[in-house]
């Protein structure tokens, strides 16, 4: 099948996912299930993977820094702008494709190839914005907010390991985190989590609804889901940085 | 009654269904019986809109099924209860739940007039005290049955079954089939039964329509199917031992 086919059917399904719901108080209740799933159920590895790359990230900026010429709060800056421009939303982002998606595809691939969206369809309720909708919603609300927390833990992460390592002083650290701020970086890597989070649930979405077959095809979309999010979250991420910072 | 009109389908430069026209009555149990891979599945789920048809029409009650938009479709949905072959069962919802789901989403009941009717689905399809179990802790029967709760939940003017007793053990079947016979004649249901068990032709079928290679073959009921002398739908009743006997027997 060629893109431009596989295009044409993303379209078509995200009409459909979008076009209004039978009946809002059903959707409401899903969002919020949802949001269970990919927010909380996604919290905990997004703050162990945060505070060791927070670590990494310091550790690593005053092993660069090493220079009597380079103040040592460069390494908070430093820090600072690695977590928040590029980690915390795109790396972790990836992240999610892998578990969130990977997830997402597998449960509506299942759903497929055991009928129950033709069960969904024959009861006249429209299967795709039953199933995706609430899913797209609850990653474009939650998301910001796990990115958010792991800008926080990545710089405390940051911090704990800086002081441990005697790399940086606690004062120099905090200094240079405050040094220079621009908030609207953060309102950048924000509009990239949005976008990634839309990339993420829809993607994976796809690829689990149209699956044909049984259980290896299942794993087959799964994969699929985490490798073509992955690949378009990094091309938007381009697209997205010449926009916003150029 | 639902009646098709010269259906035919394609998949791939292959024909499916040839040229079908089967009229279905109601509060009857109306069989369709072949081969594996002649065509019933595909017949049933162009029935119920899942597949459209290249040529032909489909009239539930004289309405046009085939010219009707997604919108339109979707209403005639409502009044469509299926049972499919794996029960097709949402995984994430308990038993209760499932059978609630058609009436959360269509109905205006309150939370407990939708647990009373869920209740009595379940108690006439003799299920009792599996209210909070979910589909993967009962057994294949069980399944079928909250399937046909499920489906009867909505109070539906027609009923499609997949093949309501594939995988269960004789006794479970002939139950199974005994309920979507009683539920038939009981709320006058047109239903459709998709099988290729002789059990269930004895048992229930009312009127039976014989696909073969995606030709309706032959049409008839329970009794003239025995002493039909159509040399492929003799094949197909009398393939085994047992129902070779019966044959010698008649």
């Amino acid at each position: 099948m060629t893109w431009l086919t596989s295009l044409g059917r993303y379209y078509i399904l995200m009409t459909r996912t979008f076009s209004k719901p039978e009946k809002f108080s059903i959707y409401r209740k899903q969002i919020i299930k949802e949001i269970e799933n990919v927010g909380l159920g996604s919290l905990g590895i997004v703050a162990i993977i945060s505070l060791f790359m927070g670590a990494v990230i310091t550790i690593q900026s005053a092993f660069g820094f090493e220079s009597p010429w380079i103040p040592l709060y460069a390494v908070g800056v430093a820090s600072r702008d690695s977590i928040i421009l590029e980690f915390s939303p795109t790396i972790v982002s990836l992240i999610l494709a892998g578990k969130v998606g990977g997830n997402i595809a597998s449960e509506i691939g299942t759903m497929r190839v055991t009928e129950q969206i033709d069960a969904l369809e024959i009861m006249g309720v429209n299967p795709s914005g039953y199933l995706i909708l609430p899913k797209i919603i609850a990653a474009v609300f939650i998301n910001p907010f796990l990115i958010i927390i792991s800008m926080f833990l990545g710089l405390f992460g940051g911090y704990v390991a800086g002081i441990f390592t005697h790399a940086v002083t606690s004062y120099e650290y905090i200094y240079g985190i405050q040094y220079d701020f621009r908030p609207f970086n953060v309102s950048y890597a924000l509009i990239k989590t949005v976008v990634f989070a839309f990339i993420i649930t829809s993607v994976s979405a796809y690829h689990g609804y149209y699956t044909q077959g049984g259980a290896l095809e299942v794993g087959r979309s799964s994969t699929k889901a985490v490798v073509y999010s992955s690949i378009i979250i990094l091309l938007f991420n381009v697209l997205i940085t010449q926009i916003l910072l150029s | 009654m639902i009646e098709v009109k010269n259906i035919s389908k394609e998949f791939a430069h292959k024909k499916v269904l040839k040229n079908i026209s089967i009229k279905f009555e109601q509060g009857k149990a109306n069989l369709i019986i072949g081969e594996s891979g002649s065509g019933k599945t595909v017949l049933i789920k162009t029935m119920v809109g899942l597949f459209n048809p290249d040529e032909g029409q489909i009239l539930f009650d004289n309405r046009d099924f085939t010219s009707m938009n997604y919108k339109e479709k979707k209403e005639i949905r409502k009044e469509i209860g299926m049972l499919f072959q794996g029960g097709a069962l949402f995984d994430s919802q308990t038993v209760e739940e499932n059978v609630i789901f058609p009436l959360s989403m269509f109905s205006e009941m309150s939370e407990s007039e939708k647990r009373d009717r869920a209740n009595f689905c379940l108690q006439r399809v003799n299920l009792v005290n599996a209210n909070k179990l979910y589909p993967a802790e009962i057994s294949g029967g069980m399944k079928k049955r909250v399937a046909i709760a499920r489906a009867i939940a909505m109070n539906p003017k027609y009923l499609f079954c997949d093949e309501p007793n594939s995988g269960l053990d004789p006794r479970t079947s002939i139950l199974i089939d005994t309920l979507i016979k009683e539920i038939t004649e009981e709320f006058g249901i047109t239903t459709i039964v998709i099988t290729h068990d002789m059990n269930s032709v004895i048992e229930i079928g009312d009127n039976i329509s014989f696909i073969y290679k995606g030709e309706k073959w032959w049409e008839g009921n329970k009794s003239e199917i025995l002493k039909s002398d159509n040399k492929e739908l003799n094949d197909f009743v009398y393939a085994s031992k047992f129902m070779k006997r019966i044959k010698v027997g008649l």
